[in-house]
């Protein structure tokens, strides 16, 4: 993704969670957030069939 | 008295029990030591003086009115400052949470080692909710390597890695939810035990990430980390996680040799980025044990971005509304990346969940071949405190998200490990990774205590 891409991603994602960003913690978050979406591509890219059961199980 | 910086745990013990060795003594002598190390290494947050004194002198009082003490009678520990102790806030390294009321009970943990006899005598210094690899922290300051007071202890268990190495107690508790136990075991050149998931109970501790995180001790031997272990061992109604089992002691079993069981050396990703000195570190372990056989655990890259996506928006979730009110007062590493988590969508976690349980299974068919797979613990040495960057597989990668890049893929589905030291000639100590099977930690302790008894891998004295 690009930076603007990120950008636009922080903008919209902090404004709806509520979460004020200071100009200056901009570049951080953006570093971290492309490190986090190249992990979950990394993931996503694995295919997994439609009933595979994620990990944590609940017991009633 | 003597000086009882670097007695281990079991002979503080035996000395008591025996009485041969006033508790008391050995918490004055202990609250001397904090004293005057602990402005160099920065290990200690809270000093629990009044407490441990009145509970040495309890001690000492039981053991002269003929009553059994317990296995760690008299043995002083301190814990990573995100488990509870009672009257005091547990403050997770933050300064958010220094407005939180004071804890009404110990964590379950800190109780089973008194049960057995341990004293506290405090809180320890670690990274700002547990997101640090590090051992830096804005509000609390860095920990300090005994080793070399520049480098880092690695985080984020930070005290409880410099607590342990710089001779301050014989054991600490820290969490591990990526790592953070086993890093500064690596770093300062210390034995770990992250244990299986849901072995022991997290009650009564501040959490990061529930999906991973464990507690779990750090000594200066591996008969120390058993003693521990087994202290602590047992169901637990107030932590849902935590297994009902019944109670598997390893201390019993230490010296019963290794002679058949079959170690393998994990390749391919876990040597690809490793400094000169890990990999030496490795080998060093590898060669002791025989372990000629190289394999490589499935997907384990992959692994390894699932769990840094499922850290990253389950430890961002648990922050959000403090992150919403209160942003500005989070350290600003740790800050940064938790806002960055809570973007992150759902459906990336849920595949990495539903990715967590294919691993599992297919890295448990390795244990149907080996006993123990060996891995580096941590890319390389303690770097300096401060420094941002590293060079991983040649490139340079931000250095907090990255130091705990060998022991994430074990963690992310719960297997234990034990983290033992390697001090190799003209250059700082670092750990390498002992994994078993799940529920399998005495495997590896005695793995570690057999390596420990030829001098191959123990916890080197700190000149600091």
């Amino acid at each position: 993704m690009t930076d603007q891409e990120l950008d636009a991603w922080i903008d919209v994602g902090t404004a709806v969670l509520g979460i004020p960003v200071d100009p200056a913690w901009r570049a951080a978050i953006r570093l971290h957030l492309g490190i986090t979406v190249g992990h979950a591509q990394n993931v996503l890219a694995f295919p997994l069939p439609d009933e595979a059961d994620p990990a944590p199980v609940f017991q009633a | 008295m003597t000086d009882q910086r670097f007695t281990t745990a079991a002979e503080i013990a035996h000395k008591v029990a025996e009485g041969n060795l006033f508790a008391s003594d050995v918490i004055d002598a202990t609250l001397e030591r904090i004293v005057e190390r602990d402005g160099g290494y920065n290990c200690f947050t809270t000093v629990t003086a009044e407490r441990a004194r009145a509970r040495a002198d309890a001690i000492d009082a039981a053991r002269q009115a003929g009553q059994n003490v317990g296995p760690l009678a008299g043995v002083p520990f301190a814990v990573k400052n995100l488990i509870d102790i009672a009257g005091l806030p547990t403050v997770a390294g933050s300064r958010i949470n220094r407005a939180h009321k004071p804890a009404t009970a110990d964590g379950t943990l800190v109780t089973r080692l008194e049960r057995a006899g341990a004293i506290l005598v405090g809180a320890l210094n670690m990274g700002e909710y547990a997101y640090d690899f590090t051992g830096e922290n804005a509000h609390d300051g860095a920990a300090h390597n005994p080793h070399d007071l520049t480098r880092m202890t690695g985080g984020s268990s930070s005290g409880s890695g410099g607590a342990v190495a710089g001779g301050l107690v014989p054991i600490a508790l820290g969490s591990d939810t990526n790592g953070s136990i086993r890093v500064p075991a690596s770093f300062c050149g210390i034995f770990g035990l992250k244990p299986t998931y849901g072995r022991l109970s997290r009650a009564g501790s501040f959490p990061f990430v529930s999906s991973l995180d464990h507690l779990g001790p750090l000594a200066r031997s591996v008969v120390d980390l058993a003693l521990a272990y087994d202290a602590m061992q047992g169901p637990d109604p107030y932590d849902p996680v935590c297994a009902d089992r019944p109670i598997d002691l390893a201390s019993e079993g230490l010296d019963a040799g290794i002679g058949e069981l079959k170690v393998a050396v994990a390749g391919g990703y876990f040597k690809a980025g490793l400094a000169p000195e890990a990999l030496a570190a490795l080998d060093h372990i590898a060669a002791a044990l025989h372990a000629t056989t190289q394999m490589e655990l499935p997907e384990v890259a992959r692994a390894r971005s699932a769990a840094y996506v499922i850290s990253t928006a389950e430890g961002a979730a648990l922050h959000l509304e403090r992150l919403r009110s209160q942003a500005a007062a989070f350290d600003p590493d740790v800050r940064d990346r938790l806002i960055a988590g809570t973007l992150v969508p759902a459906a990336f976690v849920q595949q990495a969940q539903k990715f967590r349980r294919w691993y599992r299974n297919e890295v448990l068919k390795l244990f149907d071949r080996f006993d123990a797979i060996l891995a580096p613990a941590t890319p390389c040495t303690a770097p300096l405190i401060g420094q941002k960057t590293f060079v991983l597989n040649g490139v340079e990668m931000p250095l907090r998200p990255n130091i705990g890049i060998y022991t994430q893929p074990i963690s992310f589905i719960g297997l234990p490990v034990v983290a033992v030291p390697v001090s190799l000639p003209d250059t700082m100590p670092i750990g390498v990774q002992i994994i078993t099977a799940p529920w399998r930690e005495e495997v590896a302790l005695r793995i570690a205590h057999n390596l420990e008894l030829r001098d191959l891998a123990y916890a080197p004295q700190p000149e600091a």
